[in-house]
């Protein structure tokens, strides 16, 4: 008996999602004249008729499961986006697809979705270089972006923090360059470029431009570093004399990460080399409810990946599913407004935030007691 | 010959400077604004990295005055249509202001974006020191060469069918130098300012443009039998710079004879190179030539950025705000601004759905002939993206 209502009420839920899917159909074919989807796209690459090609990393730990919540919305939502899936890792080498293949189809798609990729502490081969560096390298992915938002309802010490942080990636202490000059003496060399601090200092103020932002922090360390950060800092003030309507301010990195615990909400944008932006980016995660609700970007001038913000493999739950998908989410609602699907990712945002607030299902992280999948399938509820 | 002009040619700016220097009674606190932009030599301009971020582009949109404002309105509508990977930095410039200070922004914006769209910028003050905010931008970002692309709609009733003409102008000096002055009390003298290097920097670059584009004639316009120094020097660059094209045909033309022969045979010309005045009169006559000045777009070029705009620069004040300016002109600039960006494929969707609107569907505003209004007309274009 109890089978037979349980098998009635599952025909029910799955009819009131084809429903709701056709409902979300006809919801979206009257603003046509905002969203032009089918062809708008096709300089990205196009596969079916009028369907974006985005190239996926699914990464490592949860990755794979975050990802495959991030398939089924899609599906769901009947998103116009094919997937090109690479499995991708260091830690799996045998496994993974070649370095070349991935950067090709990166840069065909110009579009990415990624999931974490694990770094192990030790070489196998001697290389210094990670995996995820050499994929940023070959693709000159150099700004790294991360928005750090208070969501509703989600419980953390400091309230309405909105705040952007910019990070190169390309250079600094991520250089690889470490030699032992003589046995017990290691030397790591940071390397700072007038050009790149140029640039990426240009990409902190045209994206402080691009949102209506007003105040741009440039993080470094200077007093002690007076060569590499000074020319870091002069880069930056260079560039910030290109826009006078936007405030331009310093702050050394270690009072920096003390005034965004107690008083996050002074920072607007910050502009920060490749290390103390690593660090300030998972710190400012850790203010809003950690790695499982923070999406971040990295752009080149030409292709864009969308990753976590805060990049943790949570190894220790592989297979239990209980990670927190809303960050990748947020990651796939922010790669649909990149290629103009506006209205799919106001959609997805709007499903989260919805989720987020009623409150009734949250994940692990967020103190409650569901499943990936079943937080998954509350988003595609809400869908509208 | 030559030589005797180029030392001519480089008195002038020392001249300017000493009288400056001698009459520092007159504007004393003339800015670091008002003294570059009033020099007429090539400034060294230092690189800035283009907003070229994951496959979008940044671009400064100047809405300026009269149908500004609504034709850039209808830029945004299509370019949200068809999802074009750019994103606009809208500047507004108050055309009451006395200062610069909204057209340094301006400017400022485009020198970080590279690339900027704009309507027509009013000056309405009338004060000497108040300088022509479109001349600023120009000589301010030293953009020293406008294409004009003059090619017949076939949708719209003209006098002359197939004309196809690209003029290029010179666009930071000549009679645009500004400088006038009042030497005796009865006599203004204004100065015309032709220097080597520019006419050489424009003619070289016009060489170059119809070599890429596969022209077969460049026709240069000039007063040298009147100006002999000042268009002389144009002429003789000009001259010696086809010397470096042998496989494109050079010939030369007054500007009065020139003007006469538009209207009768304009299709004698291919590429025409001229300084900035007569660029500024043969482009209107073009214009009207094929149809008003709602239609054409025009491009300045400068070594490092490039602004679009419509064709003719004038502001429509008077239709402004009644949905009967032609929004073709800027539309077409937009295009332009596109395939300067290398989205090409954005460029040719919107180009043809232009087309189709314009020559094929006829949907025309009331100044070419049609009778419908500014938002039918993009209304029209929209409906055609994707239908050719």
């Amino acid at each position: 008996m109890s089978l037979i209502t349980r098998n009635v009420f599952r025909t029910l839920v799955q009819g009131s999602q084809h429903v709701s899917k056709g409902l979300h159909t006809t919801a979206v074919n009257p603003d046509k004249n905002v969203c032009f989807a089918p062809q708008s796209i096709s300089t990205l690459q196009a596969s079916k008729e009028g369907h974006i090609k985005c190239t996926l990393i699914p990464g490592d730990g949860v990755g794979p499961e975050l990802v495959y919540s991030v398939q089924e919305v899609f599906k769901a939502a009947n998103i116009p986006v094919d997937f090109e899936s690479f499995f991708f890792s260091e830690v799996n080498p045998t496994l993974s697809a070649p370095l070349e293949d991935v950067v090709n189809s990166i840069a065909n798609n110009k579009i990415c979705i990624k999931g974490i990729l694990a770094t192990p502490d030790f070489s196998h081969t001697g290389e210094l270089q990670t995996l995820n560096m050499k994929l940023r390298n070959a693709l000159d992915l150099y700004a790294n972006v991360v928005h750090v938002k208070s969501l509703p309802n989600v419980s953390s010490r400091h309230k309405d923090v909105d705040c952007i942080i910019i990070r190169e990636q390309t250079e600094g202490e991520y250089s690889a360059l470490e030699h032992e000059s003589v046995p017990g003496v290691v030397e790591c060399l940071k390397i700072i470029t007038a050009s790149k601090s140029e640039r990426i200092a240009k990409f902190a103020f045209d994206y402080a431009v691009k949102m209506g932002r007003k105040k741009v922090t440039a993080v470094h360390k200077a007093n002690i570093m007076k060569l590499g950060d000074g020319l870091f800092l002069r880069s930056c003030e260079e560039i910030a004399k290109l826009y006078p309507r936007i405030q331009f301010e310093k702050m050394i990195v270690d009072n920096c990460t003390m005034q965004m615990v107690s008083n996050p909400n002074q920072f607007d944008v910050m502009l920060t080399p490749n290390l103390y932006g690593n660090i300030v980016d998972n710190l400012a995660s850790g203010l809003v409810g950690g790695a499982g609700v923070v999406a971040g970007a990295s752009y080149s001038a030409e292709c864009a990946v969308f990753e976590q913000g805060a990049r943790h493999i949570f190894s220790g739950a592989v297979g239990k599913n209980i990670a927190n998908p809303t960050a990748m989410l947020l990651c796939s609602a922010n790669l649909l407004a990149h290629v103009n699907l506006h209205s799919y990712s106001k959609m997805i945002k709007g499903a989260i935030n919805k989720v987020l607030s009623d409150g009734k299902v949250r994940t692990k992280d967020l103190g409650g007691q569901s499943t990936t999948k079943a937080f998954t399938n509350a988003i595609i509820h809400c869908l509208t | 010959m030559a030589l005797r002009l180029f030392s001519k040619v480089r008195v002038i700016p020392d001249l300017r400077n000493a009288a400056f220097a001698s009459s520092a009674a007159a504007p004393a606190e003339l800015s670091d604004f008002d003294m570059q932009h009033k020099s007429p030599v090539i400034r060294k301009q230092q690189l800035i990295p283009k907003a070229h971020y994951g496959g979008r582009h940044a671009v400064t949109m100047l809405p300026g005055g009269g149908i500004g404002p609504e034709c850039m309105g209808y830029v945004r509508d299509i370019f949200r249509y068809i999802g074009a990977p750019v994103d606009f930095e809208v500047v507004d410039i108050d055309p009451t202001m006395d200062n610069d200070d909204d057209v340094q922004y301006a400017i400022t914006t485009i020198k970080r974006n590279g690339v900027g769209l704009k309507g027509n910028i009013e000056t309405k003050s009338e004060a000497a020191y108040v300088t022509s905010r479109n001349v600023a931008l120009r000589n301010e970002l030293d953009m020293y060469a406008y294409v004009l692309h003059c090619k017949s709609f076939i949708g719209v009733p003209t006098r002359h069918k197939d004309i196809d003409i690209h003029i290029i102008r010179q666009n930071t000096e000549g009679e645009y130098a500004m400088l006038e002055h009042e030497s005796v009390r009865g006599v203004v003298e204004s100065m015309k300012v032709v220097t080597a290097s520019n006419s050489e920097r424009v003619a070289r670059f016009a060489f170059e443009f119809a070599k890429k584009n596969g022209r077969k004639k460049v026709t240069t316009v000039h007063k040298a039998n009147i100006m002999k120094l000042s268009d002389g020097l144009f002429l003789e660059t000009s001259r010696r710079m086809a010397e470096e094209y042998p496989e494109i045909e050079h010939n030369d033309m007054i500007i009065d004879n020139c003007c006469m022969q538009l209207v009768a045979k304009p299709h004698q010309f291919d590429v025409m190179l001229m300084t900035n005045l007569y660029g500024s009169i043969v482009s209107n006559v073009v214009c009207g030539l094929l149809g008003g000045a709602g239609l054409l777009s025009g491009r300045n070029y400068g070594d490092h950025y490039a602004v679009f705009e419509p064709g003719t620069r004038n502001t429509g004040t008077a239709i402004a705000g009644k949905n009967i300016a032609n929004p073709i002109a800027m539309i077409n600039a937009s295009i332009d601004m596109l395939e300067h960006l290398g989205h090409h494929f954005h460029a040719g969707l919107l180009r043809r759905a232009v087309n189709k609107t314009v020559n094929i569907d006829r949907v025309l505003t009331p100044d070419v002939g049609g009778s419908n209004s500014s938002s039918e007309v993009v209304d029209s274009i929209i409906g055609n993206i994707g239908k050719s």
